[in-house]
């Protein structure tokens, strides 16, 4: 190679620099390439359009739930009674994995409005089981509060509580 | 290749296309004059039905996609649509469904072999890893073949198994939703599943093709663990394994016809013939048989992040097993310690497999604690073993432990599994 006849190709730092800045635009095109590829599993904008609910309360009676369906997901609606009220509040943060004060997770303390997903690995928790008597997910066994709170089992945190608001007092908007 | 072949002809068109495409050379040296050991026993027809198994699935697995719908409205329906209306649909899709865990078995008991005759040491470490690599695509395309049903098992297990990435720190809710392409598994994710369970099996043909490469550089491990040192030690591939290869498949076959027309939904889950409900879970959900040791292991640890870095490692500390055994000897047969530690190993196995389908309460999370300990302990003590253990004495060659054993010869496998009971007091 040293000894070729090429003129300027003799130099070896402009040879080096047409490498480094071909290999370089290479790479450049390829992460072009492939981020499209990757980026199309992501959801979509169909998707991604934020879907909200509206959901009348009037019909739940204390101590009743229900389930509506929020983005492919169930979400909790509880009317729960005073025991549970009072359960829920009478608990000492240190006591809690996941602290988060229950006056925090229900705007009105009648009302709980959960995402159902459990945070282990995305089952369904089961209502009013467990040893705290609020969600009991029966996949690997993790018990929820009645505040929808993690206690014990593999889950690492509370069941989440979706953005909501008080439209008036029977009706609510998810999302 | 074309210059060393063996293969000789005066045909003259199978000359011409010889000279330009030596693929004849290549039957010829890989299948036919290609030298084995001679002293294989039943447990090395596993490859072969494997191999097997896997066209097998990529038939079926074709005509049924001529009949499946891959949409959320639909993909219960129409695979009920070919159990019910299309002509022998029934056979085709039970031949799929129960041909994965035929392929499961099939490969289990494989890996199970290469474990107990050392057939991952120097120098098949690369076909070793081959291995592991078609077992972990082979997980992935069964495990997105059975979403495919869209029945609750179905939906329930890509929940669960999805969400094992979100125990990822950081990012792992993105890329929860990159998989699912939404917030829960839903229509998005169904059909991206259906596009890579057509694509993966024959991802793993290429694999397995490359795992053959790397086989035939050094030829066929054996029930000795023992090197061929010459031609004594070997006979031909074709006819002496074509056949035990196809009489292997003859039996096989048969044991797959009894699964498929007499209990075809004997490894099934019943939850899965009720349509996906994304809003209630069945109260106790499990995955394929396959997975379920895997399952235990994941549920054994209370802790979300060490629960699913644990069934991971259980997976992927296979490939670091090569340097892990730190024995010089390859047979079990003449490692009376590693022996007794391979049995061990493979009862807790089936100890985690039986937990896996337990529900994780009582008792059965003290027995999965302390079998998922004695999994990962297993890899543990190997390295310590070659050390201590004294070895049996090896044969001098493959050819010499046959011979001396050809007087009781008692026809079959019997020639070879009689010169291992000379060497040692059998196991
Ligand atoms: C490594 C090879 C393969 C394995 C282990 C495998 C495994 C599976 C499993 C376990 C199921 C669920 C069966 C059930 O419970 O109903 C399934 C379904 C399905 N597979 Fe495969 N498969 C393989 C190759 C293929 C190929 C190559 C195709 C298509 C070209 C295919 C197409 C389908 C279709 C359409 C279904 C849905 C219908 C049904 O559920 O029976 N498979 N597969
Ligand atoms: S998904 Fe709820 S405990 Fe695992």
């Amino acid at each position: 190679m040293a000894d070729s006849t090429g003129g300027d190709t003799h130099d070896p730092s402009r040879r080096d620099f047409l490498y480094v800045a071909a290999a370089g635009l290479g790479a450049v095109g390829t992460v072009g390439f492939v981020w499209p590829l990757v980026d199309q599993m992501n959801p979509s904008q169909d998707v991604l359009a934020l879907s909200s609910i509206e959901v009348d309360l009037s019909g739940i009676e204390v101590g009743q739930s229900i389930t509506v369906s929020w983005r492919g997901k169930p979400v909790f609606i509880r009317h729960r009674t005073e025991a549970e009220i009072a359960k829920a509040k009478d608990v000492a943060m240190a006591d809690l994995p996941d602290p988060e004060g229950d006056d925090v997770r229900a705007e009105k303390p009648q009302w709980l409005v959960l995402v159902g997903v459990c945070t282990h690995l995305g089952c369904v928790p089961l209502g009013q089981a467990g040893e705290y008597n609020g969600w009991f997910c029966p996949c690997h066994g993790s018990h929820y509060d009645t505040s929808g709170r993690i206690r014990k089992g593999p889950a690492p945190t509370n069941l989440p509580v979706p953005k909501y608001v008080f439209l008036d007092d029977n009706n609510i908007k998810i999302g | 290749m074309s210059g060393h072949s063996s293969f000789q002809t005066n045909n003259p068109v199978l000359k011409w296309i010889e000279y330009r495409l030596p693929i004849f050379g290549f039957i010829n040296d890989s299948l036919v004059v290609y030298p084995t050991p001679k002293n294989l026993n039943y447990w090395w027809n596993m490859g072969s039905l494997a191999g097997m198994m896997l066209v097998l699935q990529i038939i079926t697995g074709i005509v049924l996609a001529m009949h499946y719908t891959p949409h959320a409205d639909m993909a219960f329906a129409s695979t009920e649509h070919i159990m019910r209306d299309v002509n022998y649909g029934w056979l085709l899709r039970y031949m799929h469904a129960n041909g994965g865990s035929m392929f499961f078995i099939v490969v289990y008991i494989h890996i199970f072999r290469g474990m107990y005759y050392g057939s991952y040491k120097e120098p098949r470490e690369l076909l070793w890893w081959l291995g592991i690599i078609i077992f972990i695509l082979m997980m992935a395309t069964a495990f997105m073949g059975y979403v495919l049903p869209w029945g609750q098992m179905s939906f329930w297990g890509a929940t669960v198994i999805t969400n094992l990435f979100s125990a990822v720190p950081l990012v792992g809710e993105e890329i929860v939703a990159w998989l699912w392409g939404g917030f829960a598994v839903d229509q998005p994710t169904l059909n991206r599943f259906y596009s890579l369970h057509y694509l993966l099996p024959f991802v793993i043909f290429a694999v397995v093709f490359v795992h053959l490469w790397a086989l035939h550089v050094h030829k066929s491990n054996n029930p000795l663990g023992i090197d061929i040192k010459g031609p004594q030690d070997t006979i031909p591939f074709h006819p002496y394994y074509t056949v035990k290869d196809l009489y292997g498949m003859g039996i096989f076959g048969i044991i797959f016809a009894l699964l498929l027309f007499f209990a075809p939904n004997l490894l099934g889950e019943p939850d899965n013939y009720i349509p996906a409900n994304p809003l209630v879970t069945p109260t106790h959900i499990v995955p394929e048989w396959y997975f379920l040791p895997f399952y235990a292991i994941l549920r054994a640890i209370p802790d979300k992040l060490f629960g699913v870095i644990a069934m991971f490692a259980s997976i992927f500390i296979l490939f670091a097993l090569p340097w892990l055994d730190t024995s010089k000897v390859r047979s079990a047969r003449f490692r009376p310690v590693y022996k007794m530690l391979f049995w061990a190993f493979f009862l807790n196995c089936f100890v985690l497999g039986y937990l896996g389908a337990k529900p994780p309460e009582g008792i059965f999370i003290v027995i999965g604690r302390l079998s998922t300990a004695l999994y990962f302990l297993f890899f543990l003590v190997l390295p310590f073993i070659g050390w201590f253990e004294r070895p049996r004495k090896l044969p001098e060659s493959i050819a010499t432990a046959v011979l001396e054993s050809s007087g009781d010869d008692g026809g079959g496998g019997g020639a070879p599994d009689a010169a291992a009971a000379k060497a040692e007091d059998r196991g």
